[in-house]
């Protein structure tokens, strides 16, 4: 865990406002126009689910580094369940709510 | 460039206003989580409302922050967020001819405030590029008032969310509503079935991969992904583009 605030981390913000401007504007920065490789193109279809994916797995799975072996955890069960309202419904918030929904009941009465 | 007083005078910035308003609600609700998630997971204040002003993108925001907080090297945090911003590469790729005919600047910082929503929205209110002097000046405007709504909506709720978000005690585990967010974002990017294949593919490596240094069990779960659906269209001839009109 970090506390208070420091430099590096201010620099990883500008670092990631710079990673904002470069893929927002990517194709018109330069005045003369190109394209990606083929290769660059295909791996555009993927990659991003899988960084996200990539993310949120262990904040879900895991506990202090290690895999949960237990199925008494309300993480587990408010991200099926915010999955599945996702199909249903579509919509970040709603998600994130029925989530929540899920999640602050078996957190907060049960301890999960 | 809604500092521009001769944009806001356009009457296509009011048009853009007024489509874009009835989806603020739930873009300022989003923003509201995100800066609870902020604080909530480890962040300063100060860190926090840097981030919100500067980096502007609320999935790579909630993405850099368990890396941000773990100590993972610059380039893993950076990578992670080029990858998850991804997208908008592909969005630069439509909207360069609708802002080419703009100074650099000018379309650079038009493009920095362009988020998906606004994206959306102007592409489907102008299918085609600017024909004309009047065209360019009303899609101009149009897209402004769009990204008007959208970042009042975002930094409002989000600085709401940061002041907010040291009443609420840290055992209630609200920062796992950003995650629940994230898992949102990521179902709407998996739309195909390799899609899907590759976020669980990536999910599975980044857990087993965990021990890893550097935070490198995220850059080794997008490689296996991105290589493996290679491999599998390959093996069965899949056509990736031809899987997203499925």
């Amino acid at each position: 865990m970090k506390s208070g605030t420091d430099l590096w981390t201010l620099g990883v913000i500008v670092g990631l406002a710079g990673v904002t401007v470069l893929t927002r504007c990517f194709f018109f920065i330069l005045d003369r126009p190109w394209g990606l490789p083929e290769w660059a193109h295909r791996a555009l279809h993927y990659a991003p689910a899988a960084a996200l994916a990539a993310v949120i797995a262990p904040e879900i799975v895991m506990t202090q580094d290690r895999l949960i072996t237990t199925l008494h955890d309300a993480r587990l069960y408010a991200a099926v369940v915010g999955a599945a309202y996702y199909y249903w419904r579509r919509g970040v918030l709603g998600t994130m709510l029925a989530g929540m929904a899920v999640y602050l009941p078996l957190h907060l009465m049960l301890g999960w | 460039m809604f500092f521009v007083a001769s944009i806001r005078r356009h009457p296509a910035f009011r048009e853009g206003l007024r489509d874009m308003a009835p989806v603020a609600l739930g873009i300022g609700a989003w923003g509201l989580m995100t800066g609870v998630a902020m604080v909530k997971s480890g962040m300063s204040v100060l860190e926090s409302v840097a981030m919100t002003l500067l980096v502007y993108a609320g999935s790579s925001q909630l993405a850099a922050i368990p890396l941000v907080v773990a100590g993972a090297p610059l380039w893993v945090v950076l990578a992670t967020g080029f990858c998850v911003n991804l997208r908008f590469v592909v969005f630069s790729l439509h909207l360069r001819p609708y802002l080419m005919h703009m100074p650099r600047w000018r379309r650079m910082l038009h493009g920095y405030l362009t988020a998906d929503m606004s994206y959306a929205f102007f592409t489907r209110q102008y299918p085609a590029p600017p024909a004309s002097e009047e065209e360019q000046r009303a899609q101009e405007a149009y897209l402004t008032g769009n990204y008007y709504v959208t970042w009042c909506a975002w930094m409002g709720m989000s600085l709401l969310g940061i002041a907010l978000a040291n009443f609420i005690p840290q055992t209630w585990g609200l920062g796992f509503a950003g995650v629940l967010s994230l898992v949102a974002v990521t179902c709407s990017m998996a739309t195909t079935r390799l899609r899907i294949l590759a976020a669980l593919i990536a999910g599975a490596t980044a857990v087993a991969a965990y021990a890893l240094p550097l935070k490198l069990n995220i850059v080794a779960a997008i490689g296996a992904a991105v290589l493996l659906c290679f491999w599998l269209e390959k093996q069965f001839g899949l056509d990736p583009a031809a899987e997203d009109d499925k």
